[in-house]
């Protein structure tokens, strides 16, 4: 994208926070709305807690820890990309087509023309939170695990974006494919914020690792802690997010790219 | 005019077994959460003492995947046409039919759920039967209630739909209350844990004071056989008493809101 492009891309996304601020109150119902939805992911795993001390060998502070390092990861996706699941909007009604014929990036468009700046309390909310969470899992405070902090939810967010648009392309050949990409967007999210230790051989084997899940917050959170993988797994995996990150992204680019080029218009 | 009523329940089962494709995808969804729940749920029958909360394992993977195939029956999160009619004034064709507005849409919302029980619903369940032991009801009786159990959550969920939609009579963007009735239908419901993980008082409280349990969280300890018999009326009876009291504010409102309405000219 070349700097024309990118202040077209900067009008655009301009233009939008200013239109939606000007329903004051409706912003803000629907920012309160997005801080409430990383209250609810949380709250959820607090209260599994009530009923049992741990949960596949880790403590509430443990996966506290981990579910907020996912929820994170998750609120900077979802506001950086999440809009691309309306493609199967913009397939269905033949709208992509005017985007198509733009000199844009089609992605870039996409996220651009719907970008909701509502989700901004989800992620300041989960950033205030990680660092409580840090804090009472006894993180060591050293210049390794604060970078480690400080990398592992963005490296999280590029996975989670990059499964936002893997997924958001099934449209390109099932339109009518609905709500099926949020069994790996918001399925993923449900997946990471607990330690992969309490889910089966399969389960494990396709979220953890052919998707990368368990770079989001399941090893990094060991290296935080200082503990060993339960599951025998070396301890530089804790510093691996980044190469899965890099992974997951040019994975999706390039489903992304055949998923353009295979769009035929729906002629509507 | 009761004919009128079911012909449109008919309308409304033909219209959504045209939608194919979408159910299946549905069903896809609802079964890759269906195995996130169970894992989570399981670790914690893992944790506990086998049995948590009164639910054993094959009660939980119950609960779990009746529950994905509740979520498309009673339609927790339905698109908000009412609520865009309201905004556009497209509201006034449905003002100008000699029917009753509340009437005419819980009809076709129950031909919708009336096929849905049978895509749905079975879809994610006989999936969750492939792969996990699913608690088989002891009791034959249980199945008469649990579908009667059925009925009464999707009025309940029909009716507090309404009333959020509704919203707009007066609000115009009704996102607010949509963003809550989502955020509190599943959390509140028991759709992410049962509610009996929550203290016993607290549990007790949401069931009888607000009208989410009523959508998930009952049909679902009704068809696992969560007490006796008499519990199980019990729960109906709670059920029963929110759709009623619902259904009633529901025809309040669209009496109130009918005045309200301005339409929008354009």
């Amino acid at each position: 994208m070349g700097s024309a492009g990118f202040t077209a891309y900067r009008h655009i996304v301009a233009a939008q926070v200013r239109g939606q601020a000007q329903y004051r109150a409706s912003f803000a119902i629907d920012l309160v709305g997005s801080v409430m939805f990383g209250v609810i992911d949380l709250a959820s795993v607090l209260v599994l807690f009530r009923v049992v001390p741990a949960l596949g060998g880790f403590a509430l502070g443990e996966v506290f820890l981990m579910a907020t390092l996912a929820g994170v990861a998750f609120a900077l996706a979802d506001l950086a990309v999440g809009n691309v699941e309306r493609l199967r909007v913009y397939v269905r009604s033949g709208l992509l087509d005017a985007v198509l014929v733009r000199p844009l990036g089609v992605l870039t468009q996409l996220t651009a023309i719907d970008v909701a700046p509502r989700r901004v309390g989800r992620v300041v909310f989960g950033v205030a939170v990680l660092a409580l969470a840090a804090s009472r899992a006894g993180v060591a405070v050293t210049p390794l695990s604060l970078a480690l902090l400080l990398v592992t939810p963005i490296a999280g967010a590029v996975i989670f974006s990059g499964i936002f648009v893997a997924t958001a392309t099934v449209a390109f050949w099932w339109i009518e494919s609905g709500e099926i990409a949020n069994g790996l967007t918001y399925g993923g999210l449900n997946f990471a914020q607990y330690p992969i230790t309490i889910y089966g051989a399969i389960l494990r084997r396709l979220f953890a690792y052919a998707i990368g899940f368990a770079f989001v917050a399941y090893y990094p959170a060991l290296a935080l802690l200082d503990r060993a993988d339960p599951l025998g797994g070396p301890a530089w995996l804790g510093y691996a997010p980044p190469a899965a990150a890099a992974l997951v992204a040019g994975g999706a680019a390039l489903v992304w790219r055949i998923g353009v080029r295979h769009y035929r218009s729906t002629g509507s | 005019m009761v004919r009128a009523y079911v012909a449109l329940a008919i309308a409304g089962f033909r219209r959504y077994a045209t939608y194919r494709q979408a159910a299946a995808a549905a069903i896809v969804t609802n079964s890759i959460f269906g195995f996130l729940r169970c894992a989570i749920l399981f670790a914690v029958v893992d944790a506990g003492s086998r049995v948590v909360a009164g639910y054993d394992e094959p009660r939980l993977a119950t609960f779990v995947w009746a529950g994905q195939g509740l979520i498309g029956t009673v339609l927790i999160w339905a698109p908000t046409d009412l609520a865009d009619r309201i905004r556009t004034g497209d509201v006034v064709m449905d003002l100008l039919r000699p029917v009753d507005p509340v009437w005419q849409q819980l009809a076709g919302d129950l031909g919708r759920a009336a096929h849905a029980s049978f895509t749905r619903f079975v879809g994610p369940v006989a999936v969750g039967a492939l792969f996990f032991h699913l608690r088989v009801p002891s009791r034959p009786a249980t199945y008469v209630l649990f579908g009667c159990s059925v009925l009464m959550a999707t009025i309940v969920s029909f009716g507090c739909r309404f009333l959020v939609n509704a919203a707009a009579y007066w609000l115009l963007d009704a996102r607010g209350p949509q963003v809550a009735w989502t955020l509190l239908s599943g959390f509140l419901g028991g759709l992410y844990f049962p509610l009996w993980f929550l203290p016993d008082a607290a549990a007790r409280a949401l069931i009888v004071a607000t009208p989410f349990p009523s959508i998930i969280q009952l049909p679902l300890d009704v068809l696992v056989e969560r007490g006796t018999v008499a519990d199980q009326v019990a729960m109906l009876a709670v059920q029963a008493s929110w759709a009623a009291a619902i259904l009633a504010l529901c025809r309040w409102v669209q009496r109130r809101g009918e005045r309200k309405l301005v339409v929008q000219g354009g």
